[in-house]
């Protein structure tokens, strides 16, 4: 009978400490939970300077009252940032021309500036045929750029071979300046709805 | 000095072999250090530090574990908490999360293990085995297969050799528990040494065949 007790005792608290662990079942992995915590609770985007690949320089601020689908990325990644890359030119094709770089902006932002100089990010930017609608930029200060990873939840890690890892997704920021949602690379249908009722 | 403190000093030499900065740094630097090797080992300082509860102490608890029930859900429930991907990196972030899991693996995890391994009987340490072998195969498999990167302070190839590690100790044990299957004459009692006073949970006059190895 104690033993019944204390299995149930046990059973319930370590029941209820994982379930909190994981935002109820919702997140085993922190790229999970990263993406169930902005789901929940949009949060601002903090107001940093980019520098686009024609060297034009531009405050995230100014953006306000577009909806913004913006990936990170570093130009000489062979992997992941193609697919991102990938995704963003499929949402260039699928998105109306009068939308793009109108109320709707395509955000590449490389977490490597010193590597990537607006001559790097305009190479990028031709490898994918990105338009009016697409800047590829990077942060000019070190402070940017941590307080834009911080915001975003975005993790880089050295690879050992010169290179970075980094969680890869497609973030979406509102309006209103905020991140709403982060979205898996090839959702691009999803992103593309998501964009229909942001406007 | 009893065979109780001994293997209870042993448990606290390897967890303060364990704490240092640099040894954290040094076995977390990689996934499969961080899983296969820290991880294991604070199980393992757990299990040692049973060793210097008192023959009282372990009466008290025995009467809230019967056939070490209890002990096994709780250690099965810690285990599962750092099993989660979100875990090892929070502990990889915060300094809490890194107390957390140097007390709570031994404390939550090794220590009931080392309560509940006995009282278990050895059916119920069968199965506990034959559910090891085969969830370390299925996470070995998942890890090498996995499409994302669990782990967001680890690279994938970090989580591939995981993946392969997991798979061969899989293979290991199961080689090992059938050799031993067929190798150990389970007719024979054997007769083991134990400290005077050592309570193993159990009431009844026990079979010698049930009891035939400690940790089999």
């Amino acid at each position: 009978m104690r033993t019944l007790l204390t299995l149930l005792l046990i059973g319930g608290l370590g029941g209820t400490v994982l379930y909190q662990a994981t935002d109820g079942l919702r997140a085993l992995t922190s790229e999970g939970a990263r993406r169930v915590a902005v789901t929940d609770a949009a949060r601002p985007v903090p107001d940093v300077t980019l520098q686009d690949q024609h060297g034009d320089r531009f405050s995230l601020a100014e953006l306000e009252g577009r909806a913004l689908v913006i990936n990170f990325i570093y130009t000489r990644c062979p992997t992941v940032c193609l697919a991102l890359g990938d995704a963003l030119q499929q949402l260039q094709r699928a998105l109306p021309a009068e939308r793009l770089g109108g109320d709707v902006l395509l955000l590449s932002i490389s977490f490597d500036p010193a590597n990537d100089t607006p001559a790097r990010l305009a190479a990028y930017a031709e490898w994918f045929r990105a338009g009016d609608g697409w800047r590829v930029t990077r942060p000019l200060s070190e402070e940017d750029l941590h307080d834009l990873l911080e915001r975003f939840g975005v993790v880089v890690i050295p690879d050992g071979r010169g290179g970075f890892e980094h969680n890869a997704a497609l973030h979406l920021v509102d309006p209103a300046g905020r991140l709403a949602e982060i979205r898996d690379l090839d959702d691009v249908d999803g992103v593309r709805r998501w964009l229909e009722d942001a406007s | 000095m009893t065979r109780g403190t001994r293997s209870g000093l042993a448990g606290l030499t390897l967890l303060v072999i364990l704490a240092p900065p640099w040894m954290r740094t040094l076995l977390e630097a990689g996934m499969a250090g961080h899983m296969l090797l820290q991880i294991p080992l604070l199980v393992l300082a757990g299990i040692l530090l049973a060793g210097f509860l008192p023959a009282q102490w372990r009466q008290r608890i025995a009467a809230y574990n019967r056939h070490g029930l209890s002990g096994l859900l709780l250690a099965l429930l810690t285990l599962a908490y750092w099993m989660l991907p979100r875990s090892l990196d929070l502990a990889l972030e915060s300094g809490w999360a890194e107390l957390l899991k140097f007390a709570t693996l031994p404390l939550l995890a090794g220590l009931p293990l080392a309560l509940s391994w006995r009282p278990l009987g050895m059916i119920g340490r069968g199965v506990v085995w034959s559910e090891l072998v085969a969830k370390l195969a299925v996470l070995g498999w998942l890890y090498l297969e996995a499409p994302v990167r669990v782990c967001t302070r680890y690279l994938v190839a970090d989580q591939e050799q995981v993946g392969r590690a997991l798979l061969v100790i899989a293979l290991l044990l199961a080689v090992a528990l059938t050799l031993r299957a067929f190798l150990v004459d389970h007719r024979r009692p054997v007769t083991t040494q134990r400290e005077p006073g050592e309570d193993t949970g159990h009431r009844r006059p026990k079979d010698p065949a049930v009891q035939v190895r400690h940790f089999g």
